[in-house]
């Protein structure tokens, strides 16, 4: 059944010349496309607005513009509150749900508790030196970082563009993102 | 072996934890001409590991040496370009 012949005659292989050919061919084809790729690409979707959750896409962000990358990250839902201004400077932690926490979920639930443990969280971070969501933000953006803001979730959140960091790209959706994540080399969602 | 080069700039981020000290060492060495050196000085532990793999995965960079000095960590990173 196979059409495979591994004994074809003399008269059925490529001359020197058409393989000669084929390669040029091949390389130009390379050329091409390695010369549209030269550029690492990384997307990332941000979905979670709470303090923890807005580190890892933005610590990825500028690491990965340090490495020459081109980055987008593209907020959405909860994700949105990490570009807005004077939300991004008050994230939350929520101490429910967490078994990593030291409270008991009995008690976490309690009203007040949630501010108790973001205290406890930002008292880490400064006592750390780790950097602030804000400080990340704003070097981020200085690296080149695009970062983008769902335009469905800003109406869906009531949310303005004013209400965003200078720099912060609004007005695009999902297709825009699917068509970062199929240029980009690294795609996450976090 | 020690290397012989000459230190060109130095960037203190002492305090820093990741991601700054690459952050900053890259924003750090864009300002600098090719073959010049900047010398990092961090006390975050994990700068070791962190600007090796950033000095071999970027371009136009090239990790000259790193020492573990008494608390703070020394990372010293050409211009290559």
């Amino acid at each position: 059944m196979s059409t495979d012949t591994p004994d074809a005659s003399a008269d059925d292989a490529p001359s020197r010349a058409e393989l000669a050919a084929r390669v040029d061919e091949l390389e130009d084809a390379l050329a091409e496309a390695t010369a549209e790729d030269d550029g690492k690409k990384m997307s990332i979707i941000a979905t979670k607005g709470t303090l923890d959750m807005a580190y890892p896409p933005l610590i990825l962000a500028s690491t990965a513009a340090a490495f020459g990358y081109d980055v987008t990250v593209f907020h959405t839902f909860w994700g949105l509150d990490i570009l807005h201004e004077e939300r991004s400077k008050d994230l939350k932690l929520s101490s429910v749900g967490n078994p990593n926490m030291p409270v008991p979920n009995a008690v976490a639930a309690l009203p007040g508790m949630d501010r108790v443990t973001t205290k406890m969280m930002e008292k880490k971070i400064a006592d750390n030196d780790t950097a602030t969501i804000e400080e990340l933000i704003e070097t981020s953006l200085d690296m080149g970082v695009e970062f983008q803001a769902c335009q469905m979730t800003i109406d869906l959140m009531d949310y303005d563009e004013d209400n965003f960091y200078d720099g912060v790209t609004t007005g695009v959706g999902a297709a825009t993102a699917l068509q970062d994540m199929a240029d980009a080399d690294i795609q996450l969602l976090v | 072996m020690s290397a012989e080069f000459d230190i060109t700039e130095t960037l203190d981020v002492k305090g820093a934890s990741c991601p700054m000290p690459v952050v900053k060492t890259k924003t750090a060495i864009d300002d600098l001409s090719e073959s010049e050196v900047l010398e990092v000085l961090a006390t975050d532990p994990g700068s070791m590991s962190d600007i090796a793999g950033w000095a071999s995965g970027t371009e136009g960079v090239e990790l000259v040496d790193q020492e573990e000095g008494d608390d703070v960590y020394k990372h010293y990173v050409r211009k290559t370009e």
